[in-house]
């Protein structure tokens, strides 16, 4: 029988340089996994696998020397603990995140809510390439939203409340990039500065910045042959449900324009940033619903 | 801006990340509760970062002020546990 490599590829069946060998790629979203996830991953490395798991550069576990024999009953086994197989190939891979918010004192927004329903949407959606999303808290990036295909960053859009500040200062110093003046009884924020960090709310004393929770997305990163730090040119958005527009309209742009086997920043050079910023914009804006 | 009448001083210009915090909090355990300290920093990162790590431990910030020598000062109130 001829191997189908494309098929076990899809399913995260990784062919080994070592003949009959696969290593198993994970499904694992925003990088966390169950004890009994990891009990049961357990179990199999140490069964059908070589008794050691290997961590990839995108929070994937796989494990290596699984026999292609073994293959489906790898699977039956692995589901009882809850473990889906991975996927490779061209369609949607790992959605990555950090802790976010509900962990991390930097974070600004939920990661992993945000991973999960990317997941839910569009894991393992065929496209003319590999697609990744990933998704990080807060400036800090520690997830590296850029280099991702579609990549969201947590952000803050802040507003300061002048009966609650003392004028303390500490805001002033806080910002990294000097969009905060007090000048006398006058505290001045310089908007177009402004890069949503938020360390002005975490930092502030008295509570006079708030807030509001928000996304920065990028399109067309890239991090392996060629380097490209994706694109950001949308302002912050604020609704989740317009945020899942956009990514909508950008998968739906990708798959519509696509070549086999290119990846989405060379879509975009190719059919022009200036076309895919206008169709997202109008996105944005909600003059067109998806 | 209320009046503040300071009761001890901490200078943390001499040690870095994250030694720089841990001194500060040192320094304000020793103090009662609504005593107030002028804790001495070096301007960049630990003027980026100790007032919120201060704010987090649940003590009451009055003031930062710029020593204009490269360091500022940070006039906390303490509160209790």
């Amino acid at each position: 029988m001829a191997v189908d490599y494309a098929a076990l590829k899809k399913g995260g069946f990784m062919r080994q340089i070592q003949k009959g060998y696969f290593s198993l790629r994970l499904k694992v979203v925003g990088g966390n996994l169950t004890g009994e996830n990891v009990k049961k991953i357990y179990e199999v490395a140490e069964k059908y696998g070589a008794g050691y798991i290997h961590l990839t550069s995108r929070q994937g576990v796989e494990i290596p020397f699984v026999k292609f024999e073994d293959i489906e009953e790898v699977k039956e086994e692995l589901l009882k603990g809850g473990v889906k197989p991975g996927v490779c190939g061209p369609r949607v891979r790992t959605v990555t995140a950090c802790q976010g918010v509900k962990i991390c004192p930097s974070g600004c927004i939920d990661t992993y809510d945000i991973a999960v329903e990317i997941d839910k949407r569009y894991y393992g959606k065929e496209l003319p390439h590999k697609f990744k999303f990933g998704v990080t808290g807060c400036q800090n990036n520690c997830l590296k939203a850029e280099e991702n295909d579609l990549g969201i960053k947590g952000g803050l859009d802040v507003s300061w409340e002048k009966e609650s500040c003392t004028l303390c200062g500490v805001c002033e110093k806080a910002c990294r990039i000097g969009a905060i003046k007090i000048e006398g009884e006058e505290l001045l924020l310089d908007r177009e500065k402004c890069n949503n960090c938020g360390r002005c709310v975490k930092a502030c004393p008295t509570d006079a910045w708030k807030g509001e929770e928000g996304y920065l997305v990028s399109f067309g990163g890239l991090f392996g042959n060629s380097i490209h730090k994706g694109d950001q040119f949308l302002p912050i958005i604020k609704d989740k449900e317009q945020l899942y527009r956009i990514t909508d309209a950008a998968i739906e742009f990708f798959r519509e324009h696509g070549r086999p086997g290119e990846r989405f920043k060379y879509t975009l050079d190719r059919v022009g940033l200036d076309e895919f910023r206008e169709r997202i914009g109008e996105v944005y804006h909600g003059t067109i619903s998806d | 801006m209320e009046p503040y009448q300071i009761d001890e001083t901490v200078d943390i210009t001499d040690v870095v990340c994250p030694i720089t915090f841990v001194k500060a909090k040192v320094a304000l355990e020793e103090l009662d509760e609504g005593q107030i300290i002028s804790i001495r920093m070096n301007d960049g990162e630990p003027v980026q970062n100790v007032p919120r790590s201060i704010k987090e431990e649940g003590h009451q910030i009055l003031k930062l002020v710029n020593n204009n020598d490269g360091t500022y000062s940070l006039i906390v109130r303490k509160s209790g546990e």
